[in-house]
């Protein structure tokens, strides 16, 4: 019976290589549009203009307010509603990037808020533009603080990927849902699921804790 | 377009969003409760010197830490019948949030009470304070302080990761939402309604956590929310 199982495991490799490269190929492309949208967003926010300072806080304030399997359902089902044809695949990145950008627009927000007021008046004093003070004095800074939290974002990026499953994508969680109507053995399944994250998520979770350890930034400030 | 947008059908379907409102929050409150004394329990293990009760903690904080939600329910969904434990899908849903939110609370606690001064244990010591004292007296009330605004942070993850609940079909708000838009095809109507009962319990507990953060002169709440 065990034997059949694993056999019955070992069928499906191709399938759950799918899902993985599924996994791969959403959490990578959304991490790589939040990243850029959300820093976009957290040098806008910090910025002068109070509107829309105030309008993107309002939208992040939205989207930390409801479940991430809601905004899911509300783009998927809704935005064909209004006119805009698109697949699982599209949805899927949309969501997460959107979520990933609202998270990191915070993170960059706190980290460009945490720089000394005084170095931006030494640019100033310096007579560096506003674009030089930004990328030169206060963005590396501001990365030195983000960094840590940066990648403990990333890791919550890939685990939510797996809410995607919701919309009928065959990622990761998915192949095991769909193994386990075959060999009814859901311990084994999704152990070995949980494993396909742990490989990708741990290292990360190391890499965030030397990180912080290596900034010295005080503990507690984001969880992964 | 969503020029249709139709009130009078939400309004139809308000009871049954009233009730999975109330579903959610109890469940949550219960799942709160539960991941509290799991997240209890993993962080006094994880302080203890003896390492057989500190490494299986930390094996099971990373191993939640790194792997989704969704997997850990489906893993006691599909899992526990294998080992002849039949539960409702509800009692499931909240073993599930309860084992994955404790994780994430015993890192929170430990953190606050390793913020504590050192000389803080130090001068306890040095008073002749037994252990216990020194947790009971010194200890724990500073690092209470510390520990609420994160801990509200994490309710507030609990409450959204409990919409995953929706997809093992135990009804609440989330699901509420799911029948609205599959009995009518109304999935603008349903999700919305979902989103904005959400955030009435986003911002409650937010507001709780500014609340909580001005009386114990703490910092307002910075955890991922």
């Amino acid at each position: 019976m065990i034997w059949q199982q694993f056999q019955g495991l070992i069928g499906s490799y191709p399938l759950a290589l799918r899902g993985l490269g599924m996994t791969v190929a959403l959490s990578l492309i959304s991490l790589v549009l939040g990243t850029l949208i959300g820093f976009a967003l957290g040098i806008v926010r910090t910025g002068s203009n109070q509107l829309i300072s105030r309008v993107i806080g309002a939208w992040v304030d939205l989207i930390r307010g409801t479940p991430f399997l809601v905004q899911i359902f509300l783009i998927f089902f809704i935005l064909p509603e209004l006119g805009i044809e698109l697949d699982a695949f599209t949805a899927g990145i949309i969501a997460l990037s959107n979520l990933a950008a609202c998270f990191i627009c915070e993170i960059v927000a706190a980290g460009i808020r945490a720089v000394p007021n005084g170095q931006v008046e030494a640019a100033l004093a310096s007579g560096l533009s506003r674009r030089q003070r930004i990328q030169q004095v206060v963005l590396p800074q501001a990365m030195r603080m983000s960094l840590p939290p940066l990648v403990g974002q990333y890791v919550l990026l890939i685990k939510d990927s797996s809410v995607v499953s919701a919309i009928g994508l065959t990622d990761l969680t998915r192949v095991g849902w769909l193994v386990v109507q075959r060999v009814p053995n859901g311990l084994l399944v999704f152990a070995i699921v949980g494993v396909g994250y742990f490989i990708v998520c741990y290292p990360l979770i190391l890499l965030a804790r030397k990180l912080e350890r290596r900034m010295g930034t005080a503990h507690g400030e984001v969880q992964l | 377009m969503l020029e249709n947008f139709s009130f009078r059908t939400i309004a139809e379907y308000l009871p049954l969003f009233g009730h999975g409102f109330l579903a959610t929050l109890w469940l949550s409150v219960v799942s709160f409760a539960g991941a509290l004394a799991v997240g209890i329990v993993l962080c006094a293990m994880n302080l203890q010197r003896s390492r057989l009760s500190k490494v299986p903690a930390k094996i099971y904080i990373d191993a939640i830490r790194a792997t989704p939600l969704l997997a850990q329910l489906y893993f006691l969904y599909f899992g526990l019948p294998r080992l002849g434990i039949v539960l409702p899908e509800l009692v499931v849903g909240i073993l599930a949030l309860s084992l994955n939110s404790g994780a994430y609370i015993a890192e929170i606690i430990r953190a606050g009470i390793l913020s504590i001064a050192r000389g803080q244990v130090e001068a306890g010591i040095a008073s002749g304070m037994t252990y216990m004292q020194r947790m009971r007296l010194v200890v724990l009330p500073q690092a209470f302080r510390v520990t609420i605004p994160p801990l509200l942070g994490q309710a507030i993850v609990l409450v959204k990761d409990s919409a995953l609940l929706s997809l093992i079909s135990v009804s609440e708000l989330t699901r509420a939402g799911q029948l609205l838009a599959s009995d009518r095809f109304m999935p603008a109507e349903g999700f919305i309604t979902t989103a904005a009962c959400y955030l009435i319990l986003y911002y409650g507990l937010k507001g709780l956590a500014a609340l909580s953060g001005r009386w114990l002169g703490s910092q307002p709440m910075r955890s991922r929310t």
